[in-house]
């Protein structure tokens, strides 16, 4: 492949790759980002290669691998083009009959496609599920089409068309002030105005400059950058060069965690074809300009993803935050004025370019414009990545596209913006999701983790472990974020293990208001946010712990206690089979008894018991019912009117 | 004991010389390489590259991904990401736990586990979720964990 070195060149070749596609050529495209490789789209991906070569179908059909479609919770997905047809939760077994039914007879699956729970209705095409129906998707759409390894899907999506237009049209200066105009906040957690960031780097005194794109997306439940950078690596690199362009870069870092493989290893594949086609190196699409990147693993600490602390990853040194009052834009990077942000900032800035300012204000709110990528996760019936336009409510979020709690819980709570965020109640539901309102209500927006809780999940105990996470993570640098975090984990841990002690509320606040106003960076000023928020909004919950030693939940270990209900067990003998310790005194047709004194707690008993009967409960805060006596054990079982007691 | 061929080590050494602010990727190299970073590797990269070991030690102890210990035939990552945690991820963990006779980050003394907790897996719909060698074992309760354990010699 010749290197493309003007705008007409790149207009040429698209025309070119879509001239040679044939439309009507059935393609099945398959989901294989990281979560459908868990569940297997590997081994469908085997059987559909298997069956098409049996069936010697290989030149007819085609087969794209994609990244992720965002709807992980009924992976893997299949799509047959050009009918559009959309399967879920396909296995290898279902594989011939797509074949023969499917792409030879053109018939559908009635069993693989969605089924809407409510009206009872099947939907052929993805736009039609629920799920999908309700997001804007314009970052992520290039998920659905494009295989990461081949740069040809790209640019026949029309990419690489706006780093030609800035490259050939506009000056650094233009470049700024467009994005300015379109109000770009950084997608990592801050949200602040990208354009401002890029002048101040473009700006300050040094040469060279780096850009880095920080794909370290630490937060646990939160994984759309990887997505991105797994799904549609061209994005970002072509995002990367057009703010490189911008500042006056030529130099960019990408810093991805080495616990995403496939991320690494689509990056640099994408790298190599963008550095083939000239889309990097020198002299990029006949402009002059030149800019060349560098892929650096991350090795895993939550810590590095802070600006500066990335920046000394970077340098080879132990990833810890450099002090604030000196500015990574003016000396970041072996002291060079530096400019960082997260993959999908850098995603959206192509679509910038490609439909104007204007088009971008028009989508979202006042104070935050554009869509925004939420990952949905926890007790939400559909799991999955959800973009949307900044601005629509939780509600609509976790209901409509996210499918309500399962299991027909109760809401509680909706965790947004990672560790350090906060828990936002039902009564803030109908709230707006922006920058400027998630931190009203306490929380903040982060990368766009949005985890979703219901009645059986111990607020208190989640306050625990956002502290431990944080704990562990903290770099230990500066004292109130490294102390500040160990008294409040021994608070909590207190407060869980049922050895709570008035006055532990009050300590947590003073703590917390100490770390938010001397810690030196923001993980340590945010991380009182968990405490703080969850006090704020569930003070009853801690009082509960605290005061009556009981834990409304049922989670927390030491104040709860697992029983048998003496008349719904049906002695079947389940529990006590599985009882590791053996303290499950059951029996024949003799109702069984937990021996309190023998029992850890690890809820075998409670997760096997047929639920149908739902003997075992939890209790807590009020003492175990003493044993039904010996006498009283034993169930009868009359000839076909099921059991009786004696 | 998971033996470290010294050879290895130098050819991966090899690439990286003469580069600057290369020692993380090195490391991630050997501990991707071996599963650990043992010390003989460490007082080989001293020499060739000329960075101190104690710059080494604490790099190789600050970040996560690195390992000073050797680890043991299966590593079992269990994942404690927020979406698991609602799920019931700990109680999946304690019960590892017992069934072991190891604390998180420890290795059976017959080599065959080690059990590591992980931050987030990233595929929060199979939650509760452990990560055995390569494969994910999704929507797990502790009742299964004897039976998926039995599955690794």
């Amino acid at each position: 492949m010749p290197r493309i070195r003007s705008k007409a060149d790149l207009k040429a070749l698209r025309k070119t790759i879509v001239g040679h596609r044939d439309l009507n050529k059935p393609y099945i495209t398959l989901c294989s980002g990281t979560a459908c490789h868990a569940t297997g789209s590997d081994v469908v991906a085997a059987a559909i290669q298997e069956e098409l070569e049996k069936q010697g179908l290989t030149e007819e059909v085609g087969v794209r691998r994609t990244g992720c479609h965002g709807f992980c919770e009924r992976g893997p997905i299949i799509i047959i083009y050009p009918e559009e047809i959309c399967y879920l939760n396909v296995t290898p077994e279902d594989v011939p009959e797509i074949i023969e039914k499917t792409i030879k007879e053109k018939q559908i699956i009635d069993r693989l496609l969605y089924l809407d729970s409510e009206t009872g209705e099947r939907k052929v095409h993805e736009q039609d599920i629920p799920f999908y129906k309700y997001q804007t998707r314009l970052v992520f759409s290039g998920n659905l089409w494009v295989d990461p390894t081949n740069i040809e899907d790209y640019i026949a999506l029309g990419g690489y068309r706006a780093l030609a237009k800035v490259l050939n049209e506009m000056t650094p200066e233009e470049v700024l002030e467009e994005v300015k105009r379109a109000n770009l906040r950084g997608r990592g957690g801050g949200g602040f105005p990208a354009g401002w960031k890029w002048e101040s780097t473009r700006d300050a005194a040094g040469e060279p400059k780096y850009v880095i794109v920080n794909c370290d997306e630490g937060d646990p439940g939160a994984y759309m950058d990887r997505s991105i950078m797994e799904g549609n690596p061209h994005r970002v690199i072509e995002g990367l060069a057009i703010v490189a362009y911008a500042i006056g870069s030529h130099h960019g870092f990408f810093y991805v965690r080495q616990e995403y493989p496939l991320a690494v290893n689509n990056l640099a594949i994408a790298l190599e074809q963008a550095k083939e086609y000239g889309f990097l190196g020198a002299d990029i699409l006949g402009s002059g300009f030149e800019f060349d990147v560098i892929v650096h693993r991350g090795a895993g600490a939550f810590v590095s993803g802070e600006s500066s602390a990335l920046m000394n990853a970077i340098e080879g040194k132990v990833g810890e935050p450099r002090p604030k009052y000196i500015h990574t834009s003016e000396s970041g990077v072996w002291d060079k004025p530096s400019n960082l942000n997260n993959v999908e900032t850098y995603a959206i800035v192509p679509l910038i370019f490609e439909k104007g300012a204007e088009w971008f204000c028009s989508i979202g709110t006042e104070g935050s414009k554009g869509t925004k990528i939420f990952s949905l996760v926890g007790e939400v019936n559909n799991t999955g990545l959800v973009e949307v336009p900044m601005g629509t409510t939780l509600r609509d979020i976790i209901y409509k596209i996210g499918g309500g709690i399962r299991s027909g819980k109760r809401f509680k709570g909706v965790q947004t913006g990672g560790p350090s965020g906060g828990i936002i109640p039902e009564q803030y539901l109908d709230s707006p999701v922006d920058f400027d309102e998630l931190t009203k209500l306490g929380s903040m927006m982060g990368s766009g983790g949005m985890i979703v809780m219901d009645e059986n999940t111990c607020i208190v105990d989640l306050a625990r472990y956002f502290v431990d996470f944080l704990c562990e993570e903290s770099c230990g640098k500066c004292v109130p974020c490294r102390e500040g975090l160990r008294r409040m984990r021994e608070i909590l841990e207190g407060i869980v293990a049922g050895k709570g002690k008035e006055g532990d509320i009050a300590m947590l606040e003073e703590i917390g208001a100490v770390m938010k106003k001397a810690s030196l960076c923001a993980l340590g000023t945010t991380a009182a946010n968990p405490a703080l928020s969850t006090i704020r909004y569930f003070r009853d919950e801690y009082e509960a712990h605290i005061k009556d030693k009981r834990c409304p939940a049922l989670v927390c270990k030491a104040l709860i206690s697992y029983y048998i209900e003496p008349e719904k067990c049906t002695a079947c003998l389940l529990c006590s089979k599985n009882c590791p310790e053996d303290a499950i005194d059951g029996g024949k047709k003799m109702i069984h008894v937990i021996d309190q004194s023998k029992c850890i707690k690890c809820g075998i008993c409670y997760d096997v018991c047929p639920s149908k009967a739902g003997a075992v409960i939890k209790i807590s805060g009020t003492p175990v019912p003493a044993p039904i006596p010996e006498a009283k054990r034993k169930i009868a079982r009359g000839k076909g009117k099921g059991e009786r007691r004696v | 004991m998971a033996e470290i061929n010294l050879k290895r080590v130098d050819e991966i050494i090899e690439g990286y010389k003469g580069e600057e602010g290369v020692l993380i990727q090195l490391l991630l190299d050997i501990q991707n390489e071996f599963n650990w970073i043992s010390p003989e590797a460490i007082a080989r990269i001293s020499e060739q590259m000329r960075i101190p070991k104690s710059q080494i030690y604490r790099i190789a102890s600050f970040y996560k991904a690195m390992s000073l210990k050797p680890v043991g035939r299966h590593i079992i990552h269990v994942c404690m990401g927020t979406a698991c945690q609602v799920r019931g991820a700990p109680k999946i963990l304690d019960r590892i736990e017992e069934n072991l006779k190891i604390k998180e980050g420890e290795t059976t003394s017959d080599m065959r586990f080690s059990l590591k907790r992980v931050n987030c897996l990233g595929c929060c719909a199979m939650g509760p979720v452990i990560l055995v060698d390569g494969t994910y074992h999704g929507k797990i309760t502790s009742a299964m964990v004897e039976s998926i354990l039995g599955q690794y010699e």
